[in-house]
């Protein structure tokens, strides 16, 4: 009957601030902060390979919060995604190369560009829903691809745009030891924004407008404001994972913000969970993951006389991509609601394991 | 009571979907501090009264005013700010949200906070402001006897306390005037008097006024201070419980007697 939290026994909340706390239990907010620490040892533990991963996961998995907010939490829907993070990665080359700003500042500047781009084309939103919706932000996915290509001024068109590493004090961040810690610094603001967003009067008012919106608008909500509102925090998170992005490689080119990525970000954010701050990153780690497991099994098979002829070797490459597919369609039939609320089921099971009740 | 004229005046409103006339030339007034009641058969245009009070539908014609504003252009929310608070015949609860954060949605218009201040928390004082309307919210759980499943999802609980929720959510709203569509529908007698007990407080204790809809015709003529009846988006009678009861056109609404035997009473009287 009581709401599903999992709490040690005599582990009472005696304020209403213990109660509106992000972590159930002081023992998991230490074994968060602990494992952020853990994080930020990697680095130093492991070699540049995982580095790089763990930088691609933290750019990733900014923009997917973005796209979950839209989705998951609001209820509205997105195929345009890659288009703003593209977005977010130009504006930021362009606003650091044309006036001079620091990259740490033109990143929060181009999220703020890309959020008024992303209201723009939430307009639809104001009347559309569902099918018809999802259409209409295609048309944005189209139109900023073709804007991308053309708009020399801003994006360099077919050469692309440079794009100047961070600098943090005068110490230029070029290499990918450093470039982690501003990846976990973004990650850990980003998400802890997210949340709290999602604790507060505008994140229940998109909760509110996705699960009744009829009722939402008689407690006072108003919709079309909110539905604009959140185009525009969603695209703020892909702006700025985009900007991180673009600093990353050095050069944004507009051949990588296709509709693909836009599915891609739409996969991390059903297989985490929809409507799940903490699933967000989960769905984006086991999606940048899952090719790179693929990718070593295929590699550790070839060890294997028959798996070494090209036939197969080029076989396996498809099945890599084909994988994606799969465990997407997988989520959706036994863990809709993604891996967001299996974990919360695997704590239930061991909290109060052997009795199942 | 009277001196500040009625809290919602409706003048002559109309409905018209298409072809079919919901509402025709329906007024009545209500004055602060009253437990009104809207009363008729099914399909009568009752909660189509409501949705016109609470900004769902634009009256084809007419007026509605609030508080001696003309509120007949307003939006919802704006109504909402405003002081109307309602609650559905039909469930409206914010199925995935906790109790809790359903009833919070209803302080929307009261606290301050943004998508700036909002995600800050602990530096723009959002958190302050989220527990101080989080005591107001309390006082309602308590007054409505939920603060056991306060922290259960809203789409899981029993239909009876899903009621008690969505009324807890407009109360927080703090509304002048709540609008109640059958809030005792599909509910046993234990539940009915709790809730027939929460509306008299709210009435008397809260200084709301009550405008309410039901089909328990006790419940209708023991707590309301006047009742008016609809019939084919007509307004038949409007008075004091027992003289509506008394009515013949209400008799004859609700027990359908033939025409002729209407003529034999009005010969005999």
């Amino acid at each position: 009957m009581a709401g599903f939290s999992i709490r040690p026994c005599g582990d009472f909340r005696t304020t209403y601030r213990q109660d509106t706390r992000i972590f159930d239990t002081t023992y998991i907010r230490n074994a968060a902060i602990l494992g952020i620490f853990a994080v930020a040892m990697i680095p130093f533990v492991l070699d540049g390979y995982y580095v790089n991963l763990f930088i691609q996961i933290s750019y990733f998995a900014i923009a997917a919060l973005g796209l979950n907010i839209l989705v998951g939490f609001t209820g509205q829907i997105s195929l345009g995604h890659a288009a703003f993070f593209g977005f977010g990665a130009f504006a930021s080359a362009w606003i650091n190369n044309t006036t001079g700003i620091p990259v740490l500042l033109s990143i929060p500047l181009a999220g703020l560009m890309t959020a008024a781009v992303g209201m723009l084309f939430g307009l639809p939103a104001a009347r559309i829903k569902g099918l018809y919706l999802a259409i209409a932000t295609l048309a944005a996915q189209f139109i900023l691809e073709d804007f991308f290509a053309r708009a020399e001024w801003f994006t360099g068109g077919s050469y692309g745009a440079a794009a100047n590493p961070i600098n943090v004090f005068g110490y230029e961040i070029y290499d990918d030891f450093s470039f982690f810690y501003v990846a976990l610094f973004f990650l850990v603001v980003m998400y802890l924004l997210g949340t709290n967003l999602m604790r507060t009067r505008d994140g229940r008012a998109f909760v509110a407008v996705r699960d009744h919106y009829l009722s939402a608008e008689i407690m006072g909500i108003n919709l079309t404001k909110y539905r604009l509102m959140s185009f525009a925090i969603s695209s703020f998170y892909a702006g700025v994972g985009g900007a991180m992005y673009g600093h990353y490689l050095g050069f944004v080119s507009a051949e990588g913000f296709t509709i693909l990525l836009s599915i891609q970000f739409l996969g991390m954010i059903i297989i985490g969970g929809l409507g799940s701050v903490k699933g967000t990153l989960m769905g984006t780690v086991f999606m940048v993951l899952l090719p790179e497991v693929m990718e070593s099994g295929v590699s550790a098979l070839s060890v294997f006389e028959w798996a070494s002829s090209t036939a197969v070797t080029d076989g396996l490459a498809y099945i890599k991509e084909m994988a994606i597919g799969l465990a997407i369609i997988l989520f959706l039939i036994f863990e809709p609601d993604g891996l967001a609320h299996r974990w919360q089921q695997i704590r239930a099971y061991w909290k109060l394991y052997p009795f199942s009740y | 009571m009277t001196s500040q004229g009625p809290i919602l005046q409706i003048s002559d409103v109309s409905l018209v979907f298409g072809g079919v006339r919901a509402l025709s030339d329906v007024s009545f007034s209500v004055q602060p501090g009253e437990l009104f009641s809207i009363i008729g058969p099914n399909g009568a245009g009752k909660t189509s009264m409501l949705n016109c009070v609470s900004g769902r539908y634009t009256p084809t014609m007419g007026s509605v005013s609030f508080k001696g504003q003309d509120v007949t252009g307003l939006k919802p929310n704006d109504r909402a700010e405003l002081g109307i608070g309602r609650t559905f015949q039909n469930l409206a609860l914010f199925g995935h949200m906790n109790v809790l954060d359903n009833i919070m949605v209803g302080r929307h218009h009261l606290l301050k906070n943004n998508f700036v201040n909002g995600p800050l928390y602990w530096l723009g004082g959002a958190q302050k402001e989220e527990l101080e309307h989080r005591r107001f919210c309390e006082d309602v759980i308590d007054f409505l006897e939920i603060s056991h499943i306060r922290k259960a999802t809203a789409g899981t609980l029993s239909y009876g306390l899903r009621k008690r929720v969505e009324l807890a959510r407009a109360v927080a709203l703090r509304p002048d005037l709540i609008l109640l569509d059958e809030p005792m529908a599909g509910m046993n007698l234990e539940e009915k008097e709790d809730m027939a007990r929460f509306i008299i407080d709210l009435n008397e204790e809260w200084g709301m006024t009550v405008v309410m809809i039901e089909h328990d015709m006790g419940v209708v003529m023991d707590i309301s201070n006047r009742v008016m009846v609809l019939d084919f988006g007509r307004k038949i009678a409007e008075g004091l419980p027992d003289e509506v009861m008394a009515n013949k056109h209400v008799k004859k609404a609700y027990l359908g007697e033939e025409d002729d035997e209407t003529d034999e009473d009005e010969q005999v009287a």
